[in-house]
């Protein structure tokens, strides 16, 4: 296949992607933006007054970038699973796999359109959240790598998980059971300064700590953690769930017989 | 004459044990229309899917036009087009946007996708739905679309599994005549179908695959020619009081009712001579039918020839 081909299939995939969303934007986009819309008012606003600061900073300014980064993660997830999973049980997967696409524009297709939900929705928090705080973005390569890293990871463990689901419940258990807790536990809502130096190793076990707060240092300027080695941890998710979901394309994994 | 697929000892055994195909080798020739015929679960559908790669094979090889399925993947599935048995497109996308969709999996530029979505839709009677989603299409409508989406990178060799399946008669007609047209502007069909009578009326050449072996390959005039007679359906227009008598040899007659005769001639005997017997004794013959298709009596003697009842 020659590359504007490729490149023709790749838009496409991702072009249907946006399209798959969009069109139902009431499920897609409306629900992360009134769930986040509550944590607003609820833990910034109303307790946050009584919180007072965390590491320096309003409780409401401390929470804003962990609530986007936890919008980013589980729109791009979702995405994914949702869409590629769809496409397993309507079979019209197999349009894909009898066309000529190389595997890696496939994945980097739905990646993108995962990418492209997480960050719509980003956005629609990011403005929500100028209602609520003063947001002056202290470093945007940082702020803006890190958004999309975090996305791409999330798309690509997405990806993976609808390769190996079977039934629709299958794409729910792991956003309930492992997702939205490690999102929770990972410093949205707290500084890891707050907890004993137990929970402090348990806590740099968990890769969204790092993400969050990587995004946390990009708009305060004030982390937890070493960001360089947070790109790094980043770096090493993206490279191995890529090779992971090429392995499984390449043995058809779920999706072949 | 070149070969349009190429299929040698092929085998397929499933995870949980069932082989579906025991060497099957098989070639069709290019421009042909070729009818791969066998009872439910004989493995059709199985050398479809390993052709297009949705199977992963056990032994074997495939080559669709000379080239390596195994080697050559992206050649050899610009060469193929392929409708499968079920429905495999989304429910909720609009009837274009498929077509279109499938045309930039191929890599296909906007312009020349457009054009050939209204090309095929138009040929398929689709047109009109365009902007319906496909939710809302009937089965035979469902099933258009499934061709139209095949051909719209207009592949050199397009396989249809059971592509009339669930359709009407009128429309099935109507399929034949499309299918049958782009077979000869030069696109090699491979058709699996449970209507005897549709690969006998389209296909020059046939296979008959039983538990997932080939148990016949020939043409499709050779296979008929080996019948030893046929048995026709005669409809008299005057009522009948008892059973005509026929002298010509070998000729066997059997009276349903009334209005209708059951008459075996073996090959060689002309029905000319039966219908002026009948007419010497006042018989006036409104209407005859085949009693069961010719195809179909060879394909059920080959399944009980290899052991099926």
């Amino acid at each position: 296949m020659f590359e504007n081909h490729k490149f023709i299939a790749f838009e496409t995939i991702v072009i249907r992607e946006i399209r798959r969303f969009s069109r139902i934007w009431l499920q897609t986009l409306v629900p992360p933006a009134i769930t986040i819309g509550l944590y607003f008012v609820i833990f910034g606003n109303l307790v946050g007054r009584r919180i007072g600061e965390m590491d320096g900073f309003q409780y409401m300014e401390f929470i804003v970038p962990g609530l986007i980064m936890m919008a980013v993660i589980q729109n791009s997830y979702s995405n994914v699973v949702s869409s590629f999973f769809s496409h397993k049980f309507q079979r019209s997967v197999e349009e894909l796999l009898v066309s000529p696409i190389p595997n890696y524009v496939i994945l980097m297709g739905f990646v993108v359109g995962g990418m492209a939900r997480g960050l719509a929705v980003g956005a629609i928090v990011t403005t929500m959240s100028l209602f609520f705080a003063d947001l002056s973005i202290q470093s945007f390569p940082i702020t803006i790598a890190v958004v999309l890293m975090t996305s791409v990871v999330f798309s690509l463990a997405g990806f993976i998980n609808a390769v190996f689901a079977d039934s629709f419940d299958d794409i729910s258990i792991i956003p309930t059971f492992v997702l939205t807790p490690l999102i929770y536990l990972g410093g949205v809502f707290y500084s890891i300064q707050m907890l004993p130096p137990f929970w402090q190793v348990v806590s740099s076990l968990n890769p969204i700590f790092y993400m969050v707060n990587t995004f946390r240092y990009g708009i305060l300027g004030s982390s937890d953690i070493d960001v360089y080695w947070a790109f790094m941890i980043m770096g090493v998710f993206i490279l191995v769930l890529y090779i992971s979901c090429i392995w499984l394309l390449r043995h058809g994994t779920g999706i072949r017989n | 004459m070149t070969i349009a697929i190429s299929i040698k000892d092929l085998d397929k055994t499933y995870a949980n044990g069932v082989e579906a195909l025991k060497g099957v080798s098989l070639e069709v020739q290019q421009g042909d229309f070729f009818a791969l015929l066998g009872p439910n679960g004989a493995g059709k559908s199985t050398i479809i899917g390993v052709i297009s790669t949705l199977i992963n094979k056990s032994g074997g090889s495939v080559e669709v036009f000379g080239r390596s399925v195994d080697t050559h993947i992206y050649e050899t599935k610009l060469d193929l087009g392929v409708v499968p048995q079920e429905i495999n497109f989304s429910q909720f996308e609009k009837v274009k946007d498929i077509v279109l969709t499938q045309a930039g999996y191929y890599g296909l530029p906007r312009k020349l996708a457009r054009e050939r979505c209204e090309k095929y839709l138009k040929k398929l009677g689709l047109w009109e739905k365009r902007s319906e989603r496909s939710r809302s299409l009937s089965g035979g409508m469902k099933r258009r679309l499934m061709i139209a989406r095949a051909l719209v990178h207009e592949p050199r060799l397009l396989i249809l599994d059971e592509p009339t399946a669930g359709v009407d008669i009128e429309l099935r007609r109507s399929m034949w005549n499309f299918l049958t047209e782009i077979n000869a502007d030069g696109t090699t069909i491979i058709l699996t179908t449970h209507y005897l009578e549709e690969a006998e009326q389209m296909c020059r050449n046939i296979a008959i695959i039983d538990e997932g072996e080939i148990i016949e390959n020939t043409s499709m005039k050779k296979l008929i020619g080996e019948l030893d007679s046929q048995v026709y359906i005669l409809d008299t227009a005057n009522e009948m009081n008892g059973k005509p008598e026929i002298t010509i040899d070998d000729v066997l007659i059997h009276r349903i009712d009334a209005h209708s005769l059951e008459v075996k001639v073996p090959n060689g005997q002309l029905i000319n001579e039966v219908f002026k017997e009948l007419d010497k004794q006042g018989l006036e013959i409104s209407s005859m039918r085949n009693k069961t298709n010719r195809l179909e009596q060879l394909f059920l003697s080959r399944l009980r020839n290899n052991g099926n009842d």
